[in-house]
């Protein structure tokens, strides 16, 4: 699969500037992890390589016709389906056993057929990341995806990723270094953004 | 306890005091002709039940009625959908929306009758009634769908079916089960007042402008709950439907707890 080459782009919303020049490649293939500070830009640039923002000047190659699946900093599930409702929703192809099983093996066998917004928020984070990583996808963006999960169930759940995303093309957000370790990720630092120097570190 | 208040709005304890009361004044006033009581009222139905033109008179305007509200559902819908997409049909919509909210409905009437027959009128003036309600509510539960999940929908290319289906209808169903249950009730009562002024041989506004005329009053209070029972059993109708709908709406599929 062609690489992913985002070249001198910057973006602003308003007064504020959020890239400037921003170069970076990411090959086929691999996890890259993204990191900087907060209001530093990773779910801007995440958007904008989804194709949800558009960016002021510059080019990114390599995308176009790409299948995306995202875990959305919110979970963004339909609140009034269930669990595996939510995840057919996406991938219609797979039968209610599939989508069962992959939940059983994030412990949500029992709240399969209940209502998101029944759920707890760990609960929730869990149904968006697995309906993530059972879509069809070329390229899979997790913005902050272990957010609000305790420290047994982000065990599992990495365990899980990890399995799940080998061989395939992660743009993985977070401010957790032990996460990047654990998924083997390469980093992408953003960084002197106020300076408009923003390059791959 | 807020739960069971709302399943028990009406209380048949209530009911009954209120059909007392009425029994009381019918029986002081002791006139027929001004309040007549309940149970000349109950005769007067039931020997209205049993002949034939009865249920043809009924048949007639439930027919327009529900003929008016239909078309006023599937036009004001297409409508809110076509404005919601294009804000030329936005602009081109609203002021004939206002226009036909603020006209009174007796202008309504008239000008109708001046235009058309009196037969197919209640299908026009409850059509008239309930496009804006069905309009105003539909547009606004669109502009109201979570854009986060068209977003999500975006992302993972789902189908515009599936969107329209899963994601919008969804949000929209509870605008439209409110714009049907108020507009229900006004489509009955300006579907019967158009029959009233215009007269078609065989309608329910017949009946009641006769009832004026002879100053039959019994006959007048007997159509009269005629009106509001059908008005109710068709809305019941109608929301029940709406309800199924809203569910086939979320059924992807798997059952629920």
């Amino acid at each position: 699969m062609e690489k992913i080459c985002v070249k001198d782009i910057s973006k602003s919303f308003g007064n504020k500037t959020v890239f400037y020049h921003l170069n970076l490649t990411i090959n086929s293939g691999e996890i890259r992890c993204i990191m900087a500070p907060s209001g530093a830009g990773k779910t801007t640039l995440l958007r904008i390589l989804m194709g949800l923002e558009d960016i002021d000047s510059g080019s990114i190659s390599g995308q176009k016709g790409k299948r995306f699946s995202a875990v959305f900093q919110e979970e963004r599930l339909c609140e009034y389906m269930t669990a595996i409702e939510n995840i057919r929703l996406v991938t219609p192809c797979l039968s209610v056993k599939t989508v069962w099983q992959e939940l059983d093996r994030l412990g949500l066998k029992d709240c399969a057929n209940q209502i998101v917004s029944e759920l707890s928020g760990g609960m929730r984070r869990r149904v968006s990341i697995l309906r993530a990583l059972l879509a069809e996808y070329d390229i899979l963006c997790l913005d902050e995806p272990f957010k609000g999960l305790d420290n047994t169930c982000k065990e599992q759940v990495l365990e899980y990723v990890k399995q799940r995303t080998t061989g395939k093309t992660v743009l993985f957000v977070t401010h957790d270094e032990e996460e990047v370790l654990q998924l083997g990720a390469k980093k992408i630092m953003l960084s002197d953004m106020d300076t408009g120097v923003c390059q791959l570190c | 306890m807020r739960q069971s208040i709302e399943k028990r709005e009406i209380r048949l304890w209530a009911v009954l005091f209120w059909l007392i009361i009425w029994q009381l004044a019918s029986m002081w006033i002791d006139r027929d002709i001004l309040l007549v009581s309940p149970i000349k009222v109950l005769f007067r139905l039931c020997q209205l039940v049993c002949a034939a033109a009865f249920w043809k008179t009924i048949f007639f305007t439930l027919s327009r009625i529900a003929l008016g509200f239909l078309l006023a559902v599937l036009v004001g819908s297409v409508l809110a959908g076509l404005s919601s997409r294009y804000r030329l049909i936005y602009e081109l919509t609203a002021p004939l929306m206002l226009t036909v909210k603020s006209v009174p409905v007796a202008s309504f009437i008239i000008l109708a009758l001046i235009w058309f027959s009196s037969r197919n009128l209640s299908i026009l003036i409850s059509f008239l009634m309930v496009l804006p309600i069905i309009y105003t509510n539909v547009f606004g539960g669109i502009r109201s769908v979570d854009k986060a999940l068209l977003e999500m929908a975006e992302v993972f290319r789902i189908p515009w079916r599936r969107v329209v289906r899963f994601i919008y209808l969804p949000q929209i169903m509870p605008f439209f089960n409110s714009a049907c249950s108020v507009s229900l009730g006004l489509a009955w009562k300006a579907g019967v007042a158009a029959e009233v002024i215009g007269i078609p041989k065989g309608s329910i506004g017949e009946r009641l402008q006769q009832a004026k005329v002879y100053l039959d009053t019994p006959d007048l209070f007997a159509w009269t709950l005629v009106i509001v029972v059908m008005s109710l059993v068709f809305e019941k109708l109608i929301l029940v439907l709406v309800r199924i709908c809203a569910t086939w709406c979320v059924s992807v599929g798997g059952k629920r707890t």
